[in-house]
């Protein structure tokens, strides 16, 4: 393990009940980089995250973040130690305003002042979220949640975002623009992204570490221009 | 038309009361999803414990202190001690629990103050004013009335202005989002049973001296009116909670003065067997979210 890795699994086993989903993963993302892990349906991609923010825990395996060792730490914890979850179906409150909602992703944080900068950032970044403060979560567009999720993460300044399908449901359009908006976090601010897709053609597109997971297991963990453009491994591990 | 003023403004007085305590199981149930059968003894059991503090120390206001305080301890122990532990996939094990707990406190308070009812002094002159010829308030309804809006109030800030409201009501409407996002979700659920019970207990002190006086089952009664009260609101609904509080006080308040006082128990359960019958979701019933 090096310096610059931020996170780190080694031989993660979960799952609900008896059967574990995910069956000994092992993972490195390197600090500043985007990471997407790709795969079918019921491979394990989204237990994959859960199991890294202590939503559901871990029959054994370790999760290190910046080499801090996260077992035991409770879900409500992670937030502080850097790590940001934005779930799958992306998780507005639908009963709170856009801007309850984004101060509500920064209301655990000490430096009230930079909080406060953070949010203002934040409805800079989305301009649509600034004009529609006083909303309600389920009066937004798809495209206008997924910004607010997404806001609202960042309101934490995390060293680490896990994003479950920010794809699901928007516009191409709209999904080149997140897309894009992640690289550009990366690049500005040293943002690391672990990102979960169904789209592996836009999530290998902004990514630097492609992971091929099926059935529980890490199939193959390679740089994600050499998936997308190596014709033998693209057909071998995606099938198209 | 003098009777018709005076049994209006003991209906308001009376349903300031249920007005309060209705909405302390609107707290608990946006919380927790939790009906809290309990409260009508919680808060009873509180008033038994300012009851002890005004007989020693003879100071009616440390007693009335300590019953909010123990309010708010006893709705935190009954969380973490009992209801914490409740199995809540079906809604019925929180009832019976909760009902449970009404035969504990209410034996626990039986054996320790003994069954009679004990006179409990009212900090204010219960005869009305006359203003013009005309009856009406009294001081210790003004008193009443005075309370409760500052709670209605200070409940409608904390939740609508404070970091800590805030919290809350993400932690109700969206626990796992919630915890994601770094907020203490138990800690929010312990908080809201302490509020309610906290609620529960002042109404408890305002509403026994109009009534028999200080018995283990004095607020019984009272509870069944608030929680009528809650449901003709929405039990969603703080602010429903208010207003049905006021609808019911007012009309048991003419049922009582125009049928007479044995009519009133009925009067409650045809109110809320309407309600549930025309508006299932009580009168104010929030718009159903868009799931997405």
């Amino acid at each position: 393990m090096s310096a610059q890795d931020l996170l780190v699994v080694r031989g993660l086993v979960a799952g609900y009940g008896a059967a574990p989903v995910l069956q000994a993963i092992d993972l490195t993302v390197p600090a500043g980089t985007i990471a997407a892990v790709v795969g079918a349906n019921g491979a394990g991609k989204t237990t994959l995250l859960r199991a890294l923010s202590g939503m559901i825990r871990p029959a054994a395996g370790q999760v290190l973040l910046a080499g801090e060792d996260l077992r035991g730490t409770p879900v409500e914890k992670l937030v502080r130690r850097g790590m940001a979850h934005v779930p799958e179906g992306r998780g507005v409150i639908n009963e709170l305003t856009v801007d309850e909602n984004l101060r509500l992703g920064g209301l655990w944080r000490r430096d009230r002042a930079d909080a406060g900068r953070a949010l203002t950032e934040v409805y800079e970044l989305f301009e649509p979220l600034a004009r529609r403060r006083r909303h309600l979560g389920h009066q937004l567009s798809g495209g206008e949640r997924q910004m607010l999720a997404l806001g609202r993460a960042l309101v934490a300044r995390p060293r680490l975002l896990l994003l479950d399908e920010p794809s699901l449901g928007l516009a191409p359009r709209v999904v080149a623009r997140t897309m894009a908006l992640l690289r550009q976090l990366r690049d500005r601010t040293g943002l690391t992204v672990l990102l979960v897709e169904q789209n592996v053609r836009s999530a290998l597109a902004v990514a630097d570490q492609g992971v091929v997971m099926a059935l529980g297991r890490v199939v193959i963990a390679a740089p994600a221009d050499k998936l997308r453009d190596d014709v033998e491994l693209r057909h071998a591990y995606l099938g198209f | 038309m003098d009777r018709f003023v005076f049994l209006t403004i003991d209906g308001l007085s009376r349903g300031a009361v249920y007005a309060a305590f209705a909405l302390a199981l609107v707290l608990i149930w946006r919380a927790a999803r939790v009906v809290n059968f309990a409260q009508g003894a919680m808060a009873v059991a509180a008033a038994y414990v300012a009851y002890t503090v005004s007989a020693q120390t003879g100071s009616y206001w440390l007693g009335f202190v300590v019953a909010i305080v123990a309010g708010l301890l006893l709705g935190a122990l009954v969380d973490r001690a009992v209801m914490r532990y409740v199995d809540h996939t079906s809604p019925l094990n929180p009832v019976i629990v909760a009902l449970g707990l009404v035969l504990l406190i209410q034996a626990v308070l039986g054996m320790v103050y003994g069954s009679e009812f004990r006179p409990a002094e009212a900090p204010f002159s219960r005869s009305a004013l006359t203003v013009g010829g005309l009856a009406v308030l009294s001081p210790y309804d003004l008193f009443v009335f005075a309370t409760i809006g500052v709670v209605v109030v200070g409940l409608a800030w904390i939740f609508a202005r404070t970091a800590v409201g805030l919290r809350m009501r993400a932690a109700a409407f969206a626990p796992e989002v919630s915890r994601l996002l770094g907020v203490n979700v138990g800690g929010m659920l312990t908080l809201g049973w302490a509020l309610a019970s906290g609620v529960g207990a002042l109404a408890a002190m305002l509403v026994i001296p109009t009534e028999l006086g200080l018995h283990p089952h004095a607020m019984d009664l009272v509870f069944v009116s608030a929680f009528t009260a809650a449901v003709v609101g929405g039990l969603d609904s703080p602010p429903g909670a208010v207003v049905g509080g006021l609808v019911v006080g007012l009309l048991l308040s003419y049922v009582s003065g125009y049928a007479g006082s044995d009519l009133t128990p009925l009067a409650v359960l045809v109110l809320l067997l309407a309600v549930l019958l025309v508006r299932p979701g009580g009168l104010f019933a929030p718009v159903a979210a868009r799931r997405v």
